[in-house]
């Protein structure tokens, strides 16, 4: 099995440790792990902001980048959404329609491809659980609060694997964190209330971290902690499942 | 072009390739006449109504006579009763009812899910009486409760055609003042409903 | 009556932030509606088959969207044999004048309206206000905001960003109620005094309509208040005013949207009344209008047609974690929140480009939807469509074609990637400074020694 990596370029350039723990920790599971290395953004900011158009040259060079893996995984949920959703190439499709269908978020491919159901990892901590949107009702990672249907969770199932760690409960299972890529600096007033009011809800039930699937909530999380000079932390899960 | 014709002129012209209509007669359900009773009972003591059970009509002639002494305005349409309570014979324009201060109904059936009462403009005697008076006060035979709309809708579609026909479930209400819940906004304030058993 | 509120040239983030200048309210505000999204949350899982029955609900409108045309022609053909008389309007002055030209036969200036979105949609009030016509909103948080001379900030609960003690006062001013009393029985019983004169002495009602059924020419009418019903059964005239996607096709079909509709907008089984008007009653007229205002062009556009499904709960709304912190009027349009923001813009893409940017794409809307809207999907391809027809800001253009220009030339990336540089040329929140918005209230990502790459090329990289 032939397995790429690709790190979103904000993860790149701002939370190494979190490409570095997703490596290490696929390595660690057995998986033959390919960092292209010529590879940058999904384009989505871009896109979401309106100007798909301008996503063109970077879609050309995600297939340039990631044609040829038996899967292509990534440590975000909202990075492997849009690919999911909106990778076309006009020139190179069945390429891009094979990318489409074999990329999958981090906690995906462990719970759905390597069928984990055990792991080395030790986090004696309580943690705090964020469900991305994107990864939650985007790729269905988790069940959503809003249907009428039975539960289930693959992150939590991932993290119920790790030595020590304690998962808390929260209010609001899965609130939108606010981030929401361009939305967080073009609606300040409203990301910043939603971030803030996650956090407590976070902090009022004890969380010593914030983990989640998705660095952008974090880094808006993390962004709002340390302002509050809080002693809570966020940390990537791929960072807590690759721990100890 | 007159407005109508540019309208379907341009639905004609938009509207996409028809797709069929989904069956709805898998979502049709029924269920026991107690579990059919209790449901529909807690439904709609949750919505505001209070559910007096009757074995007679005599119980309910008693109970209006003890909760709504005279001189109260009672109108009486319900013809089972019209031993203890005269049947009323309405005034033609519906604002002399304004006075009403407690309106008797025979509803045709009710619905488990969601508390509600069929009633039609024939046993209406007018169509503002249920809103307008101040109690209302509605009978129903425990045999005649269905399960959900689904069952209620082709019920409907059996029985005599109206002209005018209303679900009504519970006392009106509104909770548009910070979602405080006051029983009594422009309606009835209060609906007895009279769950006949026997004959 | 006072003015209504003055035309909003100011777009949602503004709009917002001053909301956000009372933190306590935004959390009462938040609460209040999050409340509402657990009572629906109570009521649906009640329902074992609700996910079948939002799909099934969901299909028959696509039927009714497919074939509107066979469908109001059916309704309008079967309400003329049950003595309706039916108009229609192309555009919203058109409905306006429709509606004026039907009170001005009864020569009378007396009249009571119940809740009608397509109403506030048109500005009817304003219209009728100007033609001398004393209309009085009955439904009790539509009165209010229209003592206050607002327009409604929610479909189902109007006046949802009113405190009591500010509606003690209004009622006050307004209708006497002793200054200080706050409690909701009591203003809401002086409500019923004052709107019980306005019912019994108004000879026309106006109402909206939830559902029109083609096969029997009927409309539906659900309130909880019974407002509509008093004002139509005391009036000699009754005017109902629809969109021409409230047609559904047959009777039994009301079985699957009654049982959705209370339960998605306030986690009722069913509104209290829910009345099926067929005929006037004797002596008494009844119009319908049925009101195109750009539904017809929508109905031709795959992206956004299924926007014309809504059955106006405003479920999207209560869950939405924008609305919820931003409040109604911030979105500057009839229907607020999610479902206003998909609305809007094809009404009147210039004014309106900001609302579908309004949202963060959580995507929590389409999962409540009644009738399974792709909301946040639609809001995506709004923003498309914005871009395309030059309704987004020349600024974030320029940024976005240099983020786009770093991002699709690896060596540029690469070589630009010590941290903060290139980031910090074209992200606006990488600045540390009181102007960037993100560095406002958060602090900013804490820069590593090295990128990913970097560390995968020292320590990983395969020779």
């Amino acid at each position: 099995m032939k397995v790429a990596i690709f790190i979103p370029c904000y993860v790149d350039q701002f939370y190494p440790q979190v490409g570095i723990a997703t490596l290490q920790l696929l390595e660690k599971l057995g998986v033959e792990v390919y960092y292209p290395e010529k590879q940058t953004c999904c384009g989505q900011p871009m896109a979401n902001s309106g100007f798909e158009d301008l996503a063109t040259n970077c879609n050309n060079l995600f297939v340039e980048n990631f044609s040829g893996y038996d899967y292509i995984v990534s440590p975000s949920g909202s990075c492997t959404l849009h690919i999911k959703d909106h990778l076309h190439v006009e020139k190179r499709e069945a390429e891009a329609a094979h990318i489409r269908s074999h990329v999958l978020e981090l906690t995906e491919f462990l719970t759905d491809v390597l069928k984990i159901d055990k792991l080395p990892a030790r986090f004696p901590h309580k943690v705090g659980l964020h469900q991305s949107c994107h990864g939650q009702r985007g790729l269905h990672t988790s069940q959503m609060s809003e249907l009428i249907a039975p539960g289930f969770s693959k992150p939590q199932h991932l993290l119920s694997l790790v030595q020590g760690l304690e998962l808390i409960p929260l209010d609001r299972a899965d609130e939108c964190c606010g981030f929401g890529g361009t939305f967080c600096v073009g609606e300040e007033a409203v990301s910043v209330k939603m971030g803030k009011d996650r956090v407590a809800d976070h902090l009022h039930h004890g969380a010593a971290y914030i983990t989640g699937g998705d660095m952008s909530c974090l880094m808006h999380l993390e962004g709002i902690l340390r302002r509050q000079h809080s002693a809570t932390k966020v940390i990537h899960i791929a960072e807590i499942l690759n721990a100890g | 072009m007159s407005s109508r014709e540019q309208i379907l002129a341009n639905i004609k012209k938009n509207q996409p390739p028809v797709t069929p209509l989904p069956e709805i007669t898998q979502l049709t359900t029924s269920g026991l006449r107690e579990e059919k009773v209790s449901k529909f009972t807690s439904v709609l003591q949750a919505i505001g109504g209070q559910v007096v059970p009757a074995d007679s009509w005599d119980a309910i002639a008693a109970y209006v006579s003890t909760q709504f002494p005279s001189p109260a305005r009672t109108i009486n349409l319900v013809q089972e009763l019209a031993g203890h309570l005269p049947l009323a014979v309405l005034e033609k324009d519906p604002h002399q009812l304004e006075s009403v201060t407690l309106a008797l109904l025979k509803g045709h059936f009710a619905v488990a899910e969601n508390g509600a009462v069929w009633i039609t403009e024939a046993r209406l005697g007018d169509r503002a009486l249920p809103f307008i008076c101040e109690h209302l006060a509605l009978v129903v035979h425990a045999d005649a409760i269905v399960s959900t709309l689904h069952d209620a809708y082709e019920r409907i579609a059996n029985e005599a055609p109206y002209e005018f026909g209303t679900f009504i479930a519970g006392p009106s209400k509104t909770a548009d003042i910070e979602q405080s819940l006051v029983l009594g906004a422009h309606g009835a304030k209060t609906l007895t409903l009279f769950l006949l058993s026997g004959n | 009556m006072e003015a209504t509120a003055e035309p909003k040239t100011k777009d949602h983030a503004t709009l917002a932030d001053t909301f956000n200048k009372d933190e306590a309210r935004v959390d009462w505000h938040d609460k209040t509606l999050w409340f509402v999204r657990q009572k629906r949350d109570k009521a649906a899982w009640q329902i074992p088959d609700w996910e079948h029955l939002r799909e099934t609900a969901s299909q028959i409108k696509h039927n009714v969207l497919s074939n509107l045309h066979h469908y109001l022609t059916q309704f309008e053909k079967q309400a003329q044999q049950n003595g309706v008389t039916v108009h229609w309007a192309a555009d919203a002055e058109d409905h306006n004048r429709i509606v004026h030209g039907i009170i001005q036969k009864t020569g009378i200036t007396r009249v009571v309206k119940s809740k009608s979105m397509l109403t506030e949609e048109c500005h009817l009030n304003d219209y009728l206000v100007a033609q001398g016509i004393d209309v009085v909103d009955t439904d009790l948080g539509e009165r209010i905001v229209q003592l206050a001379g607002e327009p409604p900030s929610h479909i189902v609960l109007p006046c949802i960003h009113w405190k009591k003690e500010e509606i003690g006062q209004l009622f006050h001013k307004h209708l006497g109620t002793p200054e200080g009393n706050s409690d909701p029985q009591f203003l809401a019983a002086a409500a019923r005094v004052h709107l019980r004169e306005r019912f019994m002495t108004s000879p026309v009602a106006i109402t909206g309509v939830n559902f029109a059924v083609a096969e029997t020419g009927e409309i539906v009418v659900c309130t909880n208040e019974g407002n509509a019903d008093l004002g139509v059964q005391l009036a000699d005239v009754h005017i109902a005013c629809m969109g021409i996607e409230k047609i559904i096709p047959q009777r039994k079909h009301l079985g699957v949207f009654l049982r959705l509709l209370a339960r998605s907008a306030t986690g009722q089984p069913i509104t209290t009344y829910s009345s099926h008007f067929r005929k006037p009653r004797p002596g008494q007229q009844m119009h319908i209008v049925l009101v195109d205002n750009g539904r017809s062009e929508r109905l031709g556009s795959e992206d956004f047609r299924n926007a014309l499904k809504c059955i106006r709960c405003g479920a999207c709304m209560n869950t939405c974690p924008v609305y919820r912190r931003s409040g109604g009027h911030s979105y500057h349009y009839a229907i607020a929140g999610p479902i206003g923001s998909i609305l809007a813009p094809g009404l009147d893409m210039k004014k309106n480009a900001d609302l579908p940017f309004a949202s963060t794409l959580c995507g929590s809307c389409s999962n409540v939807c009644p009738v399974k809207i792709d909301i946040h999907d639609q809001l995506y391809k709004w923003r498309q469509v914005l871009a395309k027809n030059g309704y987004v800001s020349e600024t974030k253009k320029t940024g976005m074609k240099g983020m786009a220009f770093v991002l699709s030339r690896p060596g540029l990336y690469r070589f630009s990637g010590a941290v903060g540089r290139w980031f910090s040329r074209y992200l606006p929140f990488t600045m540390n400074n009181s102007l960037n918005p993100w560095y406002k209230q958060r602090e900013m990502p804490q820069a590593p020694k090295e990128s990913f790459g970097e560390w995968y090329r020292k320590n990983k990289k395969r020779s």
